[in-house]
């Protein structure tokens, strides 16, 4: 059979706020780009974003790259790397100035500069207090960037191929990426981009988890089509989760909701906070309260048939107020949960919210991997940014509004990398001959297969799995049956059945295929954190507690290094933290606290 | 509504920007749609065109219906 081949100088698959940021430097060095989207580029999860951007800008108060620098290595619990931090906070003001430029409108102060607000975590002076650094369009940040990028994009002539999907990276045998296979969902039609430079920029995978606040569309393709092509994936095990999404929905509920009074209980409707936050309560940190939460759940002290979540409670809260102060929480738990808060209180649960972990990249956005001894070999034609990407910026955990920093910054030197690395001659390589193969071996067995596992209870297996196994807050022996039990889906996961057999906008198919990247994450996930044996940032075990010897449970002697989890036998090595920044003195170690 | 319209729609409401839309369009899919007549049916496809933020606007009510059209649809997935 034979394969039509299309040849660009880049392909770029995701059109979120990475994908376009690479796509502007493409396209706007001349070079024949094409941008590859599931969905209509505005509809990328980007879209969600709401809290803001972070850049030094300095516009409200006082305010310096390496204090944000600061905040971001502390952040990470120093599982950063601090040569990736330095170039990321240091362009911040570069690429939010230039977004400024290509139309994106920023809130504004009085005399016309861009207004910044405070947010968890930015601190000025190393720490000392907090500092407005968060640059934001009112509350739609993220659709305002994308639809700054969008046009502009336009403007340069980037060919977009909305509504087709990435199947798998194309590597030769030396290594080389020489493109995608994709599929067009209107025809069904596999296609092979051949390119010279092949950028991911596929966001997250949250969904891998049964509760997440990330949208449907965030199903790991990137990772699952770096992880089939043999590229290894780093610090999978960290991922952010917020305490209070909507059990069994994710939809987010906003920390306000526990500021103006509400409580959390468990199944005998105590407020359980009272035991382990004392003074703060239900107002303790986000972690506390998500470990706290979690701790109640696997105590069987959650509520529900499976006891599997815990109750926020406001209906002591005066409903005016609420309708007042908390304007959609009554209409969310309508919607999403089926309660009406004013009378009953809400279902909650910790809630995936961002992978730290990803494709391993250098700070040039070139994808990199252990080869011959060295720990960094570039992967040649291979670039990576944005929440697929692995910089690693954000290590153990992220500090907010340093995501959409994270994209601009890195899908814009991935793309600068991709012209560098073209204009110095990187010509189209010749694809090689079983190119679709494996492509075509896959759309041919969920065809053909019968007898096989259903894509919706194979999905539900994982997401329980890892929800109950890998979550917030981790146990040694759960995690290790959280292994067995992962490797027993990844079976069903192999062996997918589906009905509709036809080629045009068959969704059960681009499901199934889905379902076959989301499994390569959620293996990756528990297999490095089994093997991770203290507790760093989001990763906190519960036989890794806080000690004299080891605050917050974290023991760099250790520990103090990347995971990196092959997917060709299931195995995890190590690589050193970078702990050298380009310019500046490295962030010493320290106890996180905040 | 042929196949073709039916799974392309489909993919239009199971893969939006916010996890809202993901869930009611989802579920209103699954659960409803079937039930409206060729023209409410035909609002839903266009109601599942817009914006995300335009849409979830409507749905929460934060924003007008002005197409008399769409009215019905919306108040169907506010409820559904
Ligand atoms: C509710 C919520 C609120 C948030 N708020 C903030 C905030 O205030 N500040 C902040 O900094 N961060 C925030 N984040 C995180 C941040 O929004 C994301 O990390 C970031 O937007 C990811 O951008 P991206 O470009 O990497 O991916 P996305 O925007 O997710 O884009 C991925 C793109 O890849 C495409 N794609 C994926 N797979 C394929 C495939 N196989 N073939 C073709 N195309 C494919 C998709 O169609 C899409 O275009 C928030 C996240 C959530 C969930």
């Amino acid at each position: 059979m034979s394969i039509p081949v299309l040849k660009f100088d880049a392909v770029i698959v995701g059109a979120g706020g990475a994908g376009l940021r690479s796509a502007i430097q493409l396209s706007e060095a001349g070079l024949k780009t094409a941008v590859l989207s599931k969905v209509f580029p505005t509809r990328s999860h980007t879209v969600a974003a709401q809290g803001g951007v972070a850049a030094s800008l300095g516009n409200s108060e006082e305010d310096h790259w390496t204090w944000h620098m600061y905040d971001t290595v502390k952040g990470s619990d120093w599982l950063g790397d601090q040569d990736a931090i330095e170039f990321m906070c240091k362009k911040a003001n570069e690429v939010v100035v230039e977004l400024e430029h290509y139309g994106m409108p920023f809130d504004r102060t009085d005399n016309g500069k861009i207004y910044q607000r405070p947010f968890g975590g930015h601190m000025s002076n190393f720490g000392e207090k907090p500092v407005r650094r968060s640059c934001a369009a009112a509350d739609r940040t993220g659709h305002a960037m994308l639809h700054a990028m969008y046009q502009r994009n336009v403007k340069a002539n980037t060919q977009f191929f909305v509504e087709w999907m990435a199947l798998d990276l194309i590597r030769d045998e030396e290594g080389h990426v020489l493109g995608v296979t994709a599929m067009e969902m209107e025809t069904g039609q596999i296609v092979i981009f051949h390119a010279r430079a092949t950028i991911f920029a596929t966001g997250g995978a949250g969904r891998i988890f049964y509760s997440s606040t990330n949208a449907f569309i965030n199903t790991g393709d990137g990772l699952g089509m770096a992880a089939r092509a043999g590229i290894p994936l780093e610090d999978m095990e960290f991922w952010q989760f917020h305490p209070t999404g909507v059990a069994g929905a994710g939809v987010l509920i906003t920390e306000g909701v526990r500021g103006e009074g509400g409580i959390l209980r468990n199944s005998s409707k105590e407020r359980f906070m009272e035991r382990y936050a004392p003074n703060a309560k239900d107002l303790a940190s986000r972690d506390v309260v998500s470990r706290a939460m979690a701790t109640e759940i696997k105590e069987g002290r959650g509520c529900g048939v499976n006891k599997d979540y815990v109750l926020l409670d406001i209906t002591h809260l005066d409903p005016a107020t609420i309708m007042k102060r908390l304007p959609g929480i009554h209409e969310i738990g309508l919607q999403f949960a089926g309660v009406d808060c004013l009378k009953e209180p809400l279902p909650v649960v910790p809630t995936c919210h961002y992978q730290m972990g990803g494709i391993p990249t250098h700070y040039s956005g070139r994808v990199v991997m252990p080869k011959d001894g060295d720990m960094n070999s570039v992967v040649p034609g291979f670039y990576a940014g944005g929440e697929c990407a692995c910089a690693s910026v954000h290590g153990a955990n992220r500090l907010g509004t340093n995501s959409l920093l994270d994209l601009l910054v890195f899908g814009k030197s991935a793309g600068d990398s991709a012209v560098e690395d073209l204009k110095a001659g990187r010509a189209h390589r010749e694809l090689p001959k079983d190119v679709a193969d494996r492509t075509l071996a896959r759309i041919s067995a969920l065809d053909n297969r019968k007898g096989g596992a259903n894509v919706h209870e194979t999905r539900l297996a994982m997401q329980r799995t890892m929800q109950d196994h890998a979550g917030v807050f981790r146990f040694g022996d759960m995690l290790k049956q959280g292994v067995a039990k992962i490797l027993e889906v990844e079976k069903a996961a192999r062996q997918l059945e589906i009905k509709d057999k036809s080629m045009a906008w068959n969704t059960a198919r681009t499901e199934a295929l889905e379902m076959e990247n989301l499994i390569e994450v959620a293996k990756a996930t528990m297999v490095s954190a089994e093997a991770r044996k203290e507790s760093r940032g989001a990763h906190v075990r519960d036989d890794a507690p806080d000690s004299a010897e080891f605050p917050n449970g974290r023991n760099d002697k250790e520990w103090l290094k990347h995971t990196l989890f092959s997917p060709v036998d299931n195995s995890i090595s190590y690589k050193p933290v970078n702990m050298q920044p380009l310019t500046v003195e490295a962030v010493a170690l320290k106890t996180r606290s905040y | 509504m042929e196949r073709k319209d039916y799974e392309r729609l489909r993919w239009r409401c199971i893969r939006r920007a916010l996890l809202e839309l993901d869930i009611t369009l989802t579920r209103f899919l699954d659960n409803g749609f079937d039930r409206l007549n060729d023209e409410d049916q035909r609002a839903f496809v266009e109601l599942a065109d817009m914006e995300d933020y335009d849409l979830w606007d409507l749905l929460t009510g934060k924003a007008e219906v002005a197409d008399p059209r769409l009215a019905p649809i919306v108040a169907l997935l506010r409820k559904s």
